[in-house]
């Protein structure tokens, strides 16, 4: 029997460069770099790609994805991103940024990038701890979650709840497309990596903001394995961040994000008749 | 060369920026500079151009960060407090060393302080605007005309030398109204290889970042910038002496303040004292080669400022012990009058004169 | 012949992949210990390999070459 040549049918995207990363063993950080590498392979756009990656684990970033890399101050990376695709708006721009950048000091800047629908994409890694500066409570840490800054749990008398950025995000007229994935298991994997190609698609065809939130793991900071990690963050962050689409202009029927916008608002009157002369 | 026209101070910051090739322009609101953002606003879209206001001051600078990165000719302006706020971005663009122009229409502080013309921020501007070893160069106009011509010599000073340029005035000079030479258009903006706008594929990849976690090189890249700095010293330093030549009384005095005392030395000098304006145009770098020219004649200095005495300390600097260096001024919003300017050149004069 | 190759520059030793390999035929080399001092992933029954990339999906060093 004649034996069929074998292809290579997995490989190191092109994007990627090829270097060791920062992230520790078992860190869902390169699984999420990886798919978004692939992404920008596949739709052909390394050339015109711009990364923005501020503080946090994300921050080596520039060491890794072959595009144009901007890295940012703590939190800022949309207004960053602001800047970058306000010049130059054929340039397709990402934002990655970890869950305390994004979702603490970062709010004002995530609240209002997506809001104004700056055609931009975020990834967001929500892995409930500050995990660069040794697992401190994080925004979206879960309540009575023990970290180095909730030794006995997050108490939420005093320290309050997590934030839900998709729900939160959904309330906006700016975003076109919001969705929570993660990538614990090959099917999860892609399905996490059909939503930030269409995340990136979204803004190389001109639809709008588009973030993917990816429930990820810390092992290290967590003291678990990799394996228990991932059990963990099924049995606890899954439950308070359910997977699944928060907002999706297109697939809502809307025609854009200023169509859905206007449709939600039409009984106002300046926003019905388009506003002064 | 264009006709004069008549403008408001901060018009004219926004008109000029926009004629140097400004075409991005974010900020937010702030009195008093106010004007210069509603200005931006009507006329950023009729020539393309964004103007933007962001969610606040800190997102501000981090857009003009962006945009620099992205290799336009980028500005934000604020006033003192808002200044503060962007002390984080500044910081940053000076790390990663990107040209952008940041223009703060002091007002008296600190705190809220006050909303009226001050010139308390000197020390921010010129010592440290931000965390870390930088600095900035820092024009200080003081008439419409120069708001104008140093606008658009900050764009290029800051693309020249990819670093941070501030325009520092007060809202005195803001809300000033003169005839005013407006600069022609700047066709021809300096192209930037190393700014972030896609490798097309023909180049590796450009990287623009404040980070240096290996020591070594972190202090390698800083000592290459300050010898960007020693040679914006030798090439940068500007100031305009008047009546400096034979004056025993030198008054130092930058922006409003040396509208005030300029009147001042001369009735000074209707009195018989051989009194002299000595007005820095460049804050930092100090005009320090000079202001050295007057130390061999003159008897003493007198800095005026609107603030409790700040720029007195560079004087001091230069004049290193060699002549008595004193200060006078006020703050809060309170603007010097000319002749309490001239009772403390008088008073000092006699003092010196003992 | 379908097959699965790490490279042992990149793996960190992390057993993402043991877990995801359907057929069970991905270990970590506990003879072997790579220059960064981890145990790196290989597989055990190349034959059986049906290069359906599970190891490959779930790497996060992108340490792994899928053949099929």
């Amino acid at each position: 029997m004649e034996q069929k040549e074998e292809k290579v049918v997995f490989e190191r995207p092109d994007a990627l460069l090829p270097v060791v990363t920062n992230f520790c063993p078992g860190c869902t950080h390169g699984i999420v770099h990886r798919l978004v590498a692939e992404t920008i392979d596949e739709l052909g756009i390394e050339g015109k790609t711009v990364g923005v990656t501020p503080v946090g684990c994300s921050v080596m970033g520039y060491n890794f994805f072959g595009c144009d890399m901007v890295e940012a101050a703590h939190g800022r990376a949309p207004a960053v991103a602001t800047g970058i695709k306000r010049v130059n708006p054929d340039n397709v721009v990402f934002a990655y940024q970890g869950d305390g950048d994004l979702a603490s000091i970062g709010t004002a800047e995530t609240v209002h990038a997506a809001t104004r629908g700056e055609n931009i994409t975020v990834i967001f890694i929500n892995n409930a701890i500050y995990g660069m500066t040794g697992g401190q409570m994080a925004p979206t840490s879960l309540p009575h979650q023990v970290t180095q800054t909730s030794p006995y749990g997050r108490d939420t008398a005093s320290a309050g709840y997590p934030v839900r950025i998709c729900e939160m995000l959904s309330t906006l007229d700016g975003p076109a497309y919001l969705e929570r994935v993660t990538v614990d298991t090959p099917a999860n994997v892609r399905k996490a990596k059909k939503a930030i190609k269409k995340a990136f698609q979204n803004q190389v065809d001109g639809v709008g903001y588009s973030l993917i939130e990816v429930v990820s793991t810390c092992p290290t900071n967590w003291g678990m394995t990799p394996q228990e990690s991932f059990t963990w963050m099924r049995e606890n962050m899954l439950p308070y961040y359910p997977l699944g689409v928060y907002r999706d202009v297109l697939a809502e029927g809307h025609e854009s994000v200023a169509a859905a916008a206007a449709e939600r608002a039409k009984d106002s009157k300046i926003v019905a008749e388009g506003g002064a002369a | 060369m264009s006709e004069k026209v008549l403008m408001k101070g901060n018009e004219v910051l926004a008109e000029s920026a926009m004629r140097a090739g400004c075409k991005y322009f974010f900020g937010y609101p702030i009195t008093p500079q106010t004007e210069l953002s509603a200005y931006m606003s009507k006329h950023m879209p009729k020539i393309g151009g964004t103007f933007l206001q962001a969610e606040s001051e800190v997102a501000a600078i981090n857009m003009v960060y962006g945009a620099a990165a992205a290799g336009a000719r980028v500005m934000t302006s604020s006033s003192s407090p808002g200044i503060s706020l962007k002390s984080e971005g500044v910081s940053y663009i000076a790390g990663a060393d990107l040209p952008a122009v940041i223009i703060n229409v002091m007002r008296g502080g600190p705190g809220l302080g006050s909303i009226q013309p001050s010139q308390s921020d000197y020390w921010q501007a010129t010592k440290a605007l931000g965390h870390g070893d930088f600095q900035m160069v820092v024009y200080a106009p003081s008439t419409v005309q120069e708001m104008a011509d140093y606008v658009a010599k900050a764009f290029d000073v800051a693309d020249e030398y990819r670093t941070p340029v501030m325009i520092l005035l007060d809202g005195l000079l803001g809300q000033m109204m003169e005839p005013v030479e407006l600069p022609e258009p700047k066709a021809d903006i300096p192209d930037k290889p190393w700014a972030c706008t896609g490798t097309k594929g023909e180049r590796a990849h450009n990287v623009v970042n404040s980070l240096y976690l290996d020591a070594d090189l972190l202090d390698q890249t800083n000592r290459e910038r300050y010898e960007r700095y020693d040679k914006i010293k030798a090439a940068e330093q500007i100031s305009e002496e008047y009546l400096c030549d034979d004056a025993d009384i030198v008054v130092v005095a930058f922006g409003a303040a040396a509208r005030i005392a300029r009147n001042a030395v001369n009735a000074a000098r209707e009195q018989g004292i051989k009194a002299g304006l000595f007005r820095p145009i460049t804050l930092w770098p100090f005009p320090v080669d000079a202001l050295e020219q007057t130390v061999a004649h003159a008897k003493g200095y007198l800095t005026v400022e609107m603030n409790m005495g700040q720029m007195v300390d560079d004087v001091r600097l230069v004049v290193a012990g060699r002549a008595p260096v004193e200060f006078y001024g006020r703050t809060g919003g309170v603007i010097p009058t000319p002749a309490e300017v001239l009772d403390a050149i008088v008073a000092f004069d006699q003092k010196v004169g003992e | 012949m379908a097959k699965m190759i790490v490279d042992d520059a990149f793996c960190k030793g992390c057993g993402l992949c043991v877990d995801a390999c359907p057929l069970h035929i991905v270990e970590l080399d506990q003879d072997k210990i790579t220059d960064k001092g981890y145990h790196p992933a290989h597989c055990i029954d190349m034959d059986a390999c049906t290069g359906c990339c599970s190891c490959a999906l779930m790497c996060p060093d992108v340490a792994i070459t899928v053949w099929r």
